[in-house]
């Protein structure tokens, strides 16, 4: 593989595309310095070549991985792409190329720099899957459940079977607002969809009632002789608190339900 | 009384059982028409302000109990508000909170009202209401109540995820002395049941795909520390004694906290010993999932926990005998033993010394604690560049950030520090540092 010249790939951003920059990398024996998605937005000094997808290319790739390195490896690049490490097209391709060189034991391969950098991120992810699958809260909306989430990675397609299988006859949505993408769950089917805006709905009297009583279980279950915030905030970090019904108000976020407590006064009155 | 007082009472009665794990059981919804499945790592769906996960709903059905156990807050003679959930109370806000997702499932336990076998059938009652009207598919954790018959308790085994009976204080002594209705048997005996039924059970499901589950995420218990004078290794022996003996998944402890006028233990004013429990949960981790035994963590000798130290520390700085060891040649259960080494990276050495050895670097990369690892180990038959060797240093090295932190605002660290033999006056001064973490 020549590494002497500067080249950028330039793909779509799915993942067929990334899968046919594997391609052009193998059938041109380089080595991008840069993966980048569409075009760049600075004047670039290197050579910027455009890849185009074809699924024909890009399945040639997907069928050679479990193949040629692991079952598992197909699933590690699937999850890596969800990912939010700033270079991870990079890194796919580099850990593609070293899997096709080495077979299956780039698995085995921790100390190396770039299954060391794929596994951290993969870790990342799905770990952050992990704890949003605890964290999700849902509000109900006349029977219709629905939720907001902000992850640093596109966790939505982690979550999706573990939701789906615990809550399969309720209808349910779950936004993913950085990413703009929502799981879907309406009688009985499963939809993931891409570039979709939403906004929660204000709740209603029973829903409120629901998260009063949560957060007045929140408040006793803790034990004031133990008070420990650093403990609190390393394992649930604060980031997920202002989509979570019983941490919003120690972010000073409790204005939505105090609004709706005036409201519904004035109404009484 | 409106539902929220209600929750409130009993949810405050029920903090002090530390058990809220939701994990051992993997059961998927499937097709069924109920709602919810189990995860067997368990999901931790909040933590509260003490840094406890909360994954259960933890209530007690009720707070009036016919006994007076002194450790406990809601013993017959104190005076605190009482409450009863219905069991279709407890029922519709467990199905209510777990379709939000605030919770994995329900931990429920109760005070003795009436007779144990009557607390339990109303315990019975809402598991079965969860189960059959609600189709409830997520965790249960039920507690068995002393004293209940056994019909009973073999119900509830067959409707609960979890079982548990909590020992709460380690001796028969300290048990008569704080909880005079309750005896050493009466809590063993539901304790060995549940062990046969499970064990029992295990056989029959190889047996008949289709035979009822008892009990899949296994039994718990809980120790109440820091209420009697039990000593760290009386407690770390009867844990072993009960993972071995009676397959427990776990052993809880909880660092006595007085509450209401518990004048008979500890003046109120007293922190609870949370370290004292933290050094107890690092010695648990040792028994079950590095090899330990009791008896190499502490002895007769030294019967309580250094405080400055974590178990494994200390047991490596007493064993210089067996270090260094080669990272490139030393078997697993010796690789779980060096300080700065856990499961995971353990497991990560032994893989990754197979395609090629391992230097230093590389350890980092594999989540070693370096600055702990290095004063125990070689790579490659060499030591770690630049280590200089001092007890200080290596002492500094070894103790948590908050131990450090500590010595350092009192003005301790820069004099010589010693593992062993510290001088009285260090350790005088110690003891008054471990009181307050």
């Amino acid at each position: 593989m020549s590494y002497g010249r500067d080249v950028i790939y330039s793909y779509d951003g799915t993942f067929d595309g990334l899968m046919c920059c594997v391609f052009e990398c193998f059938e041109r024996k380089e080595m991008p310095a840069e993966i980048i998605i569409g075009e760049p937005e600075q004047f670039s000094f290197s050579e910027v070549r455009i890849v185009d997808t074809s699924a024909e290319k890009a399945v040639r790739v997907i069928r050679a991985v479990p193949q040629k390195i692991t079952p598992d490896t197909l699933d590690t690049v699937h999850k890596m792409f969800l990912s939010c490490a700033a270079n991870k097209d990079l890194l796919i391709l580099q850990y593609l190329c070293k899997g096709f060189r080495f077979g299956k034991n780039i698995e085995k391969m921790l100390a190396d720099d770039t299954v060391n950098a794929v596994n951290k991120a993969v870790f990342h992810c799905t770990h952050e899957a992990h704890l949003l699958k605890g964290f999700v809260r849902f509000s109900d909306f006349n029977g219709y459940l629905a939720a907001v989430i902000e992850p640093k990675n596109k966790v939505i397609p982690l979550i999706a079977a573990h939701f789906t299988d615990r809550f399969r006859n309720e209808n349910f949505l779950i936004y993913d607002k950085p990413h703009r993408m929502a799981l879907i769950y309406f009688s009985h089917k499963a939809e993931i969809a891409e570039n979709i805006d939403f906004e929660l709905p204000s709740a209603s009297a029973e829903e409120e009632l629901y998260r009063e009583l949560w957060k007045c279980f929140y408040r006793t279950i803790g034990i004031k002789e133990r008070f420990n915030p650093r403990c609190r905030m390393n394992l649930m970090p604060k980031r997920f608190w202002s989509n979570m019904t019983e941490m919003r108000e120690e972010l000073g976020l409790y204005e939505v339900s105090q609004n709706r407590i005036t409201q519904k006064n004035e109404r009484h009155d | 009384m409106d539902i929220a007082e209600k929750l409130k009472i009993l949810a405050d009665s029920a903090k002090f059982d530390a058990a809220c794990t939701s994990s051992g059981v993997n059961r998927a919804g499937g097709h069924s028409d109920g709602i919810g499945n189990a995860s067997s790592c368990g999901i931790c769906h909040s933590f509260a302000s003490d840094g406890r996960c909360i994954s259960l709903l933890k209530v007690l059905m009720t707070n009036y109990c016919l006994y007076d156990c002194k450790y406990c807050i809601n013993r017959r003679s104190n005076d605190i508000p009482r409450a009863r959930f219905t069991p279709d109370e407890i029922a519709e806000l467990t199905i209510n909170f777990y379709r939000r997702n605030y919770i994995e499932g329900l931990f429920l336990s109760s005070g003795i009202i009436q007779s144990p076998d009557y607390t339990c059938e109303q315990i019975i009652e809402v598991l079965t209401i969860l189960r059959v009207k609600y189709k409830f598919n997520g965790y249960i954790h039920a507690k068995a109540i002393p004293g209940a018959s056994p019909e009973l308790i073999e119900k509830l085994g067959t409707l609960a995820d979890r079982m548990s009976v909590n020992i709460e204080l380690p001796s028969q002594k300290s048990l008569d002395r704080l909880a005079p209705d309750k005896s050493k048997n009466s809590i063993l005996l539901p304790m060995g049941q549940i062990t046969r039924q499970i064990q029992q059970n295990s056989y029959e499901i190889i047996k008949y795909k289709s035979a009822p589950k008892f009990a899949p995420a296994g039994q718990s218990t809980q120790m109440i520390i820091g209420a009697t004078p039990d000593t760290d290794f009386q407690i770390l022996r009867l844990s072993e004694a009960m993972y071995k003996k009676y397959s427990l998944k776990r052993v809880f402890y909880s660092a006595y906290v007085p509450v209401g006028d518990s004048k008979f233990i500890k003046p109120a004013d007293e922190k609870p010993p949370l370290l004292r429990e933290h050094r107890l949960y690092q010695a648990d981790w040792l028994l079950r999932f590095y090899g330990f035994t009791a008896g190499e963590i502490l002895d007769e000798q030294h019967q309580d926990f250094n405080p400055l130290l974590d178990p494994k520390c200390n047991w490596a700085v007493h064993h210089p005998e067996l270090f260094p060891l080669e990272i490139n040649r030393a078997p697993y259960e010796m690789l779980l033993r060096v300080p700065g080494i856990g499961v995971k990276s353990a497991q990560r050495i032994i893989v990754a010394r197979r395609q090629a050895k391992l230097d230093y670097k590389d350890l980092k990369k594999l989540g070693v604690v370096l600055k702990r690892a290095v004063y125990f180990i070689l790579c490659m038959g060499k030591r770690a560049d630049g280590l200089i060797y001092t007890e200080t240093g290596m002492m500094r090295q070894l103790m948590s950030a908050s131990v450090v932190r500590e010595l350092e605002n009192n003005g301790y660290i820069g004099e010589q520090l010693s593992f062993f033999d510290a001088a009285p006056t260090l350790e005088d001064r110690i003891k008054c540092l471990t009181g307050e973490m």
